[in-house]
Order: C-alpha cells, then sequence, then structure tokens
C-alpha cells in the first residue's frame, strides 16, 4: 500500500521526518519498504495556457503555438500533441529547465520554427504513463505558477507492506492510529458531520444474508453536475496512492477508501429496480462485470441485488449494468459492512483481485460505515454539486464485543521484561481499548476494526510492539539436563555423502516435481500429479530421483560438461496400497571419462563396475557388504542385459544399470550408469566385534579356470569358497580373459586365493590339498577346466 | 724402509685418483693382492735376518694397514657418488598433477544445512524431518491458520490432484508432528524441502527451511532473542553481530517477529544489498501461539515455547553471495563446484 505522508500528516504531524516516521512504523510491525518523493523534480515546470494554435509551415504533425506562461509575453513553443488547442492549459517546462529524465530544455529551433520551451504530457513529467496528449488542467489553474505548486507541493509516498492480520491499517486512518499510539497523540479526523438531506428518495434495503452482512447504509444523489471533473488535488493523493482517476463520483469513493478504510461503491440510480437485497447468490447466477467478464455465480457468493437481478458482487466490484458513466447525474452510494467470512477467498476463486475485497477479507470497520457516507457525500457535493437524500441505514444486531484479559504476570512471563502498569495503560488506550484494572492485570474490549484481537497473548504483542521489542533483553534458556543419545548402530548420512564425495561425486538438489514425459520414459509408470503445477515440466512428484538426474545431465551436456558424476538424497514419492510412500533415496549417474583427463590413467569412459564399485563402497559402510545380493533384473529405464536389482538380507534395496540404449538416444544423451537406493536400509549399520587376527603366515594360490560364459563370477566365487572352506581367508577375481586359445563362448577367470590357517602354519600340503578341492568343485559344478 | 714410505705415499696418489669402484679394485690388487707389491714383501721377510724379521714385519704390517684403511674410505666416496648419480638419474617431474579421482562436492544447501544443524546439535536440539507431501491439517490447521483466512491465500501452495493433499509450504508442521509424538519439554530443528507457487530471481517454487522450536517451563521472548542472537553470531563468526526484532504475523506464533542482523556487508553504514537501510533480514519468529499447542495436546498455561523458521538459501546469499536463487537448482557443477 502506498501512503502520502502529506496526507498523513493532516491526521497526525509528529515532530519528526518520513525516514524516522517509516523507521518507527516498521520497528511496530507497519512495516515500510520504501520513502520515495512523490513527485519527480520539476525545476521551471509551470503552468501555461495556450493562447493560439497555428499548423508548422515545415511539418504536417507539428503546430506553433502561443503561450502565456506567467511571463509579461507570450512564449512561442512548437508541438506535436494532438489535444493541443487555444484555450487549454497544460504544464511548460521553460528553457533551462530538466525534464524527469535529466534531458535539459533550451531554446531552439524545430523545422526552421523557433521554440522557446516545450508543453508537457504527463508520462514526459513522470507523473503517469498517460501518453495520449498533454497533461491537461483544469481551467481554473492560476497560470504560471509552478506545477510543484498546483500538485499540492513536496511530499514522500511510504510504501507500506500490511500482514494479513491487520487490515485495520490499510488506509490513511490506520497507519495514523498506529502512529497515534507509537507518539502518543490524538488524532484531527476529517470533516465527515452529517449532510442534511435536500430531497426525500430512498431505497428499501432487504439483508437477506445476515451472516455475510450486518449493516448497510446507502443514498440516493441526484441532479449531479455530469459536466464535473475531479479536482487535481483529489486527482494527484490518488496518484499518490497507485490509483488512476476515472470519474469524479467514482474518484471520491475510491478518495474515501484509501483515507478511511472503508470500501464504496456508487450505482446509477436510473438501473437499479425496486431496492437493494444483500443475498447469497443463486446456483448458476451470472454478472456481467465492470471489467467486462461474466463468472458464474454459486450459493457461497454474496451479491448485491435489486429486485430483478444482481447488481455487482458484494464487497468485490459492481456489475456494468448500472455502473456510473459520463452522463450519469442520479448515483446511489453504498457503504455497507461485509463479514470476512462472506467474502474471503472468493476474490481469488473468481481470479477477481479488488482493492475493496482486499480490505473486507481481512476486515473493514464495522463502525464506519456512516463516517465513510458522510465524508463521501461531502467531497461529492464539493465538486460536482448533487442533492443528497437521506441516509438508508439496514442493520442486523451486533455481536458482543468481546473481552480479553491481560495477566500482568503472564505480560512479564511472555516478554521477558516488566513493562511499567502506566505505559501499558497508555499504550493500550492509544490503540483504542481503554483496559479496567482488575487485580491480577487488565480486562480490554477491543475496539471492533481489531479483529486480530482474540487472545491474551495479542495483547502481550500490542504492549510488546508498542512499547518496542527491542528492549527485550538475550536470555540463554537453561541447558538440556540429559544426554542425547548417540546409536552407534546408525550410520550418519553424511558419512554416505562423503564416500561419494571422494569417490568424484558432486551432489545435486533437483525439484521434488519433474516433468511428467521423461519421467513416464524412465519409471515405466505415471506418477503424482500437482493440481497447480507452477509449468508443465514439474507437474509430477517424481517417483525416481533418475528423472532429475538426467535433467541435470541434459543441463550439463548443453554446458559442453561431458564428465558428469552426480548423486542426489531425497523423497521419492510412490503409490503403494492406495497410499502415498514418500520414501528416501539416494541416486547417482556417471557418465564420460571414468577419470578426469590426465597423464597417468587411461582415458576409458565409466562403466558398470566403476559404478558397481562406489555402490559397494557405500553399502561397506554400514558393513553389509557380505549380505548383498545383486541380481540380473529388468527396469524399464535400464539396459535389460546391463541392469541389477540389489537385495540385503531379504529387502529389495534398489537398482543399478546402464541407461536404456533407446532411452538414452531418444534423449540425446550418451550411455549413463545410474543407481537408486533405499536410504533407511543403507544406515543400519553393524556394531564392530573384535575377532583375533592369525598369527600365522598365509599363502597365495593362483587358478585359472575355463568356463562357459553363462558362469557367473558370483557362481565361481560362491563354489570356490564353499570347496575351500575355513582356510580361504580371502578370494579375488584377478583377471578375466576371453579370445585365442579359448574356445568362443567361454573366458578364462583367473582366481587369487589367500590360505591362511588360525592355529598353525599351513603347509604346502593342506594347500595343495584346498586347492584340489577347489579345482574338483569348479569341475564338477560348473563345468570348469584349468587353463594351461 | 725408505722403501716401504715411498710405496705407502705411491699408493695413496693412485687410491686417490681412482675415480671409479673398479680402478680402486685393481689398485687394492696390486698392493694387497695375492701377488700384490705388500703381500711379495711378506713373502720375502724369509730372506730377512732373524733378529730384523719381527720389526720388518711389524712395518709391513702398518703399511698394509694405511693402504687398506685410505682404500676402503676411498671406497665409501665412490659408492656415495656412485648411488648419488644413480639415483640423479631417477629424477621424477614432481610437478606432475597427481593420479586418480578429483573429490566432487556437496551441495551449498547442504553444506549451509549441515552448519546450522552442528550448532543447534551443540545447543542440544534433535534433527526431526516430516513428509514433504503433507495434509492441511499438520500444515494450516495445527499452526492456526484458519480456512479461507488470506495469511492461508498468501502461503501460494502446491495441491494434489487426485488427493485432498498439498506440498508443505514450510518446515513448521514437522513441529506438530514432533510436538504430537514427543509433547513437551522439548527442543528440535528440522530442516528441509519446502514448496511455494512463486518463481523468479529470488523466489524458486521450490527452497529449504529450517524449523527450530523449544518448548519448556517459563520460555519467553527473552529466551528467543538470546538463541537467535547466539546462532546468528556463530553463523557468520561474527561475536559483536547485533540484531533486532521486528513485530510481523505469522499464524502459528504470538507474539511474532521478523528478525533482522545488522548488515554484514557495510555493518549498517548502507550498501546495495541491504537497500540502504543497514538491515538485513534473515528469519521469522515468536513464541508458540498457544492454539498451537493445544492442538498439540500441550497445555499452554504449563509449557510456553518459541519457533522460528529460517530459509536457507536466503543464508547462501549472505554467506556464500548466491544472489539468484535458481542458480541453486539450476545444477551447473561449474557452479556447484565451488562450495565442495
Amino acid at each position: 500500500m502506498k501512503i502520502s505522508e502529506n496526507w498523513l500528516r493532516e491526521f497526525i504531524n509528529p515532530a519528526v521526518d518520513a525516514h524516522v516516521l517509516a523507521e518507527r512504523l516498521s520497528l511496530a510491525g507497519i512495516e515500510v519498504t520504501s520513502v520515495t518523493d512523490a513527485l519527480p523534480s520539476l525545476d521551471r515546470v509551470v503552468v501555461g495556457e495556450v493562447k493560439s494554435v497555428l499548423p508548422h509551415p515545415a511539418a504536417d504533425k507539428l503546430n506553433i503555438c502561443q503561450v502565456k506562461a506567467g511571463s509579461g509575453r507570450l512564449l512561442q513553443i512548437v508541438c506535436g500533441a494532438p489535444n493541443v488547442h487555444a484555450g487549454i492549459k497544460a504544464p511548460v517546462i521553460l528553457p533551462g529547465g530538466r525534464l524527469p529524465d535529466g534531458s535539459e530544455i533550451r531554446k531552439a529551433k524545430l523545422r526552421g520554427m523557433e521554440s522557446e520551451g516545450m508543453l508537457c504530457s504527463a508520462r514526459e513529467l513522470a507523473l503517469t504513463d498517460d501518453h495520449l496528449g498533454l497533461m491537461v488542467l483544469p481551467a481554473d489553474t492560476p497560470v504560471g505558477k509552478t506545477l510543484i505548486e498546483i500538485l499540492g507541493g513536496a511530499d514522500k509516498v511510504l510504501e507500506v507492506e500490511i500482514t494479513p492480520n491487520r487490515g485495520d491499517c490499510l488506509s490513511v486512518l490506520g497507519i495514523a492510529r498506529e502512529l497515534g499510539a507509537l507518539y502518543d497523540q490524538d488524532l484531527k479526523m476529517p470533516d465527515a458531520k452529517p449532510v442534511a438531506a435536500v430531497i426525500k428518495d430512498m431505497l428499501p434495503v432487504k439483508l437477506e444474508a445476515p451472516e455475510g452482512c450486518r449493516a448497510f447504509t446507502g443514498r440516493i444523489i441526484r441532479s449531479l453536475n455530469s459536466r464535473a471533473t475531479t479536482p487535481l488535488w483529489l486527482c494527484e493523493r490518488l496518484r499518490r496512492a497507485g490509483v488512476r482517476s476515472i470519474h469524479p463520483v467514482v474518484d471520491v469513493t475510491q478518495y474515501v477508501m484509501l483515507e478511511l478504510g472503508q470500501p464504496m461503491h456508487a450505482y446509477d440510480c436510473t438501473h437499479i429496480e425496486g431496492g437493494i437485497v444483500v443475498r447469497w447468490a443463486h446456483t448458476g447466477e451470472r454478472i456481467k462485470l465492470l471489467e467486462g467478464n461474466e463468472p458464474e455465480l454459486d450459493k457461497n457468493v454474496l451479491v448485491i441485488a435489486d429486485h430483478r437481478r444482481v447488481l455487482g458482487l458484494a464487497g468485490i466490484m459492481g456489475g456494468s449494468g448500472s455502473a456510473v458513466q459520463g452522463g450519469t447525474v442520479d448515483i446511489y452510494l453504498e457503504c455497507a459492512w461485509f463479514s470476512p467470512t462472506a467474502i474471503s477467498g472468493r476474490s481469488r476463486r473468481l481470479g477477481l483481485q479488488t482493492e475493496a475485497g482486499y480490505r473486507f477479507e481481512r476486515g473493514v470497520d464495522p463502525q464506519g460505515q456512516l463516517r465513510a457516507m458522510e465524508r463521501a457525500t461531502r467531497l461529492l457535493m464539493e465538486i460536482a454539486g448533487g442533492k443528497p437524500g437521506p441516509v438508508t441505514v439496514a442493520e442486523e444486531p451486533r455481536s458482543k464485543p468481546r473481552q480479553v484479559r491481560l495477566r500482568r504476570t503472564r505480560l512479564e512471563k511472555l516478554l521477558g521484561i516488566a513493562v511499567p502498569e502506566k505505559d501499558v495503560v497508555r499504550i493500550l488506550s492509544r490503540l483504542g481499548m481503554p483496559p479496567q484494572v482488575v487485580a491480577d492485570g487488565w480486562n480490554v474490549v477491543p475496539p471492533g476494526y481489531r479483529f486480530d484481537i482474540e487472545i491474551e497473548e495479542d495483547l502481550v504483542e500490542e504492549v510488546g510492539r508498542i512499547h518496542g521489542y527491542n528492549f527485550i533483553p538475550s536470555l540463554q534458556y537453561p541447558g538440556s539436563a540429559s544426554m542425547a543419545p548417540l546409536p552407534e548402530k546408525r550410520l550418519d548420512i553424511r558419512r554416505l555423502q562423503e564416500t561419494l564425495v571422494q569417490r568424484g561425486y558432486q551432489e545435486v538438489i533437483t525439484y521434488s516435481f519433474v516433468d511428467p514425459g521423461l519421467q513416464h520414459r524412465l519409471a515405466g509408470q505415471q506418477g503424482i500429479a500437482l493440481a497447480n503445477p507452477i509449468a508443465t515440466d514439474l507437474a509430477e512428484m517424481r517417483l525416481s530421483l533418475w528423472t532429475g538426474l538426467v535433467q541435470t545431465l541434459r543441463y550439463n551436456l548443453n554446458r559442453q560438461q561431458e564428465r558428469v558424476r552426480i548423486y542426489e538424497t531425497g523423497l521419492r514419492f510412490i503409490l503403494e496400497h492406495d497410499d502415498i510412500k514418500q520414501e528416501n533415496v539416494i541416486a547417482g549417474l556417471i557418465t564420460g571419462p571414468q577419470y578426469p583427463l590426465q597423464w597417468g590413467l587411461p582415458d576409458r569412459p565409466a562403466d558398470f563396475a566403476d559404478l558397481k564399485g562406489d555402490v559397494e563402497a557405500l553399502i561397506a559402510l554400514s558393513g553389509n557388504l557380505e549380505r548383498l545380493e545383486v541380481l540380473p533384473a529388468s527396469h524399464p529405464a535400464l539396459h535389460p542385459s546391463q541392469s541389477a536389482q540389489l537385495w540385503l538380507e531379504g529387502t529389495d534395496l534398489g537398482w543399478l544399470g546402464v541407461l536404456h540404449p533407446q532411452i538414452a538416444k531418444a534423449l540425446d544423451i550418451p550411455n549413463a550408469v545410474v543407481f537408486e537406493l533405499k536410504l533407511e536400509p543403507l544406515l543400519i549399520a553393524h556394531l564392530p566385534h573384535s575377532r583375533e587376527v592369525s598369527r600365522f603366515p598365509a599363502i597365495r594360490r593362483d587358478l585359472a579356470v575355463v568356463v562357459d560364459e553363462a558362469v557367473t563370477a558370483a557362481r565361481l566365487l560362491q563354489a570356490a569358497r564353499g570347496a575351500g572352506g575355513e582356510l580361504v581367508q580371502d578370494l579375488h577375481i584377478f583377471d578375466i580373459y576371453r579370445g585365442p586359445g579359448i574356445d568362443s563362448g567361454r573366458k578364462s577367470v583367473a582366481l587369487g586365493l589367500i590360505l591362511q590357517d588360525s592355529s598353525r602354519t599351513l603347509t604346502n600340503d593342506a594347500a595343495d590339498a584346498v586347492m584340489a578341492k577347489v579345482t574338483e568343485r569348479l569341475w564338477r559344478e560348473l563345468g570348469a577346466t584349468i587353463r594351461d | 724402509m725408505q722403501h716401504l714410505d715411498d710405496l705407502i705415499r705411491e699408493a695413496h696418489r693412485r687410491i686417490g685418483a681412482s675415480a671409479t669402484l673398479a680402478a680402486l679394485n685393481d689398485v687394492r690388487v696390486h698392493y694387497l693382492g695375492k701377488k700384490g707389491v705388500l703381500t711379495e714383501q711378506l713373502k720375502s721377510l724369509g730372506a730377512l735376518p732373524a733378529a730384523e724379521r719381527a720389526s720388518a714385519g711389524q712395518h709391513i704390517n702398518d703399511a698394509k694397514r694405511l693402504v687398506s684403511e685410505a682404500l676402503d674410505r676411498r671406497k665409501q666416496v665412490l659408492e656415495q657418488s656412485e648411488l648419488d648419480a644413480k639415483l640423479a638419474a631417477q629424477a621424477l617431474d614432481i610437478t606432475l598433477p597427481g593420479r586418480g579421482h578429483e573429490p566432487g562436492g556437496l551441495h551449498p544447501v547442504t553444506r549451509l544445512l549441515a552448519r546450522v544443524q552442528t550448532l543447534f546439535e551443540r545447543m542440544g536440539f534433535r534433527v526431526e524431518t516430516g513428509p514433504e507431501i503433507e495434509d492441511e491439517f499438520h500444515n494450516f490447521d495445527a499452526l492456526n491458520f484458519k480456512p479461507d483466512h488470506p495469511a492461508r491465500a498468501e502461503m501460494d501452495t502446491f495441491y494434489l490432484r487426485d488427493w485432498p493433499l498439498l506440498l508443505r509450504t514450510h518446515t513448521s508442521p514437522v513441529q506438530i508432528r514432533a510436538m504430537l509424538a514427543c509433547g513437551a519439554p522439548i527442543r528440535v530443528i528440522a530442516p528441509g524441502r519446502t514448496f511455494r507457487h512463486d518463481s523468479d530471481v529470488t523466489h524458486t517454487p521450490m527452497f529449504h527451511q529450517v524449523e527450530g522450536l523449544l518448548v519448556d517451563k517459563g520460555v519467553s521472548m527473552a529466551h528467543l532473542r538470546g538463541t537467535l542472537s547466539l546462532f546468528l553470531q556463530r553463523f557468520f563468526e561474527r561475536d559483536d553481530l547485533q540484531l533486532r526484532f521486528r513485530p510481523s504475523y505469522f499464524p502459528f506464533v504470538e507474539p511474532g517477529a521478523e528478525v533482522d542482523i545488522r548488515c554484514i556487508f557495510c555493518s549498517g553504514s548502507g550498501c546495495r544489498i541491504c537497500k540502504q537501510s543497514g538491515w538485513l533480514e534473515v528469519l521469522g519468529c515468536g513464541l508458540v501461539h498457544p492454539n498451537v499447542l493445544k492442538a498439540c495436546k500441550i497445555d499452554p498455561e504449563r509449557y510456553t515455547g518459541w519457533a522460528f523458521g529460517l530459509g536457507v538459501e536466503r543464508l547462501g546469499m549472505l554467506r556464500y553471495g548466491i544472489n539468484d536463487m535458481r542458480m541453486n537448482f539450476d545444477n551447473d557443477i561449474r557452479f556447484l563446484q565451488q562450495f565442495r
């Protein structure tokens, strides 16, 4: 909300400048986000009167004007504005002056004709965006005066952000009330004395929805001067508040709303049939609005109707059928109180955000209707004359004002500081709720406009914020007497992250919502959809982190990053048994060279085994590597014969594999290897238990066997370990060979066995016996032959 | 004996002139070998009269010892220089870069979260997490957001299409879950992802918050101020960091406040980052609203508490200068690697 300092000072005038005022408001919870000059620099801009207009002899669109601008003689000014004509008054910038954009206006020749200054549009003077022609000033504007003077003098505009609980601050009056409490001063209220009725005309008003509208005041004003224009000072006040001048009647209602916080509406009286009815809309009812659209209404929307049709959406926007227009002379002014619950949410649902709706949603003073009605009538009659009728008041009984107790001890206990009693009384009184002193504190009846004060804590905040939060000292709450548990069988996720980082992975954080198309391609199913996504490619909750990782890969490939190693941790969202499962996972992706380009290692692409090594490193952290099972399985995102499902003691841990080549091709990305593991089972660790290390020497024996391609490493190792028994301390595959010397369809696998006895020195004979058993078992179970 | 002295002098000269171990060995053989000059002299002792033999033998043996010692010394010198030459030939270009992986790095948000988390863990706070898909009860109702209230509308909530659920707009629902699960007294922080329907330079539709909650007997605004003051001083490593409380509104706290710190870039004299105000807004906080305590089955007359919520990306802006929030989630590797 923008608010003029001068306007504010008509209500209350503390002896401090605008910046101090702003700071004080901010520290009381009325956040002033900026203080700016209300007017641009208007050096040497004065009011001019165009005396004559002649066409420029050398230019079609230019005119030569003789302008009276206060000096003795007429100035000759060349002007291209389409609306220039003899008799109008407009701002003139005299030679030597500068436009707000900094350009200097000099005496100059334009297409051969002398021009002594410039006639200006409102946009050229940085006042409004209006650039259709000269800024036309009212006929009674005194020629020669500076424009600054005419526009009401220098002023500051305070940009204020009001929190949604403080609807009472959405006006000059509301801010002034805050200042009254902060500076301990009375307010000077504008003239809103009742205007005597001149005519007897009235419209009957019926409140059919008392829960939505408990007070409605209306007044007919006839015979307005339809040629009247809004005076410059009022236009300028509206402009400083960011409101465009439209029509004197509309401008006055806007002005009163900005000043007093009470929205009003004016109808062209001739379009109202019978009388006014405030009711809930009928389902399916429609109304054509001022903005031109025609929403369909339902029983939740409060409307103002006459005896035939809907006239407007109560508290939000009027209809076009009864709108005040250029020729309107008889009007009906409405000034009502609508309950926040009857208005809130409606404008949002209908897509109509208006200043009136904004205020009613947050709460308008239930006692302010008559004051606003009289204030508006007075202003309107000053501008456009007219004959006012009496004010119709339709009211429903009001709810009893609530009383709130503030206990002295509670105040001190919550704020952590003792506020002197006389200050408490002064603050509450200045806020419009003079307290009644009782034994343990005060009883307070909040004013009707303070919708936010319901309980004791609300009063604690009121006293605290006016007294000043910054008097509150810093104290440390006593530390916890207990010591937090430190479960050692639970791994800290940071160790997983560090492991991947040390192995060259960069952590990324991608959005939890992803592109449904890409997700479907990778997961083979649709995810949980958002009702209101921010973009169509961020419309579904992720089923897997792979979607985000693949997007990140594409983003980086487009930036010439060919070696990508990334991981992410976070929730994935899966439908399971008609429920949404939010599961923490860790996922990674590698592509490009396994090592950064360097002299000491071969330049080779990262592959399945590289990623598997990383995954094994993660699982090893919890001491579970021996229990890991890796089984071939197929996944829509993965290469059908280069993918694996990981199991840990019967728990499906996750997936590992090469991205399906068709997917990679469709996405135009190189082949990548990915994994995704459930985080929870990875964090369950074993408490280490010490075992004695054998003191006796170990013997290494190597064995190269030739087996069919179909014989997996896992089976070879399992068979060798089974045959070797307890003497096998360690077992490795250290080479795999295919090629000359080996039949096609077979491969040679070199096994290295470390044999050791825990109770004696192993003899060569014993080692030979173990090797014989291993060789025999491999031959018998897997058809393995010894390679010569 | 004149002859022996000459011989030793000659031997010293030849030893000193030997440039290699092989040449030195030739000298050894020449004097001390089976047919060496000194060996021959010993053999010739038999030809001397018995009375002279002992003393002549003594002289020859002394000469042998002297020559032998000189040979050993020279051998050591030559071996050392031979080794030196061999090692010199093994020189590496030690400026060549090391072999293997370069470490990756943590995301700046993870780094910031870890820092916040560590500081609060040191104060005895437990870390809690909660679901990102939430229900109206935990995200709004229990937090004292009234239905249809503008405060609710201002949250710019993402809703699910086929479920009466939403994406949490703040980490505050974790407060509710923690209090319902554990009651009072309690001290927890809850870091995590949050979502709002908003996107520009300073807003991304997903961002991170850390929620803090302390409920116990006699907790006041002064305790809130004390904890936040200490935390912010530690976080920014400025022991003299000033902060101020500005009243503000969050439905789940009363009284509520926003916290500003003295601008860490200009120390309050006014700069572009603090928009000349000298202050930087860092977080929102307040005393837990009695309605929230009641919704969590905690008696507001027995217990009071404070809560705060801070934006992690905002901290990233202040601490690491990440001014465009979108950079956090573009995941440009070149950007991320600055935060290892």
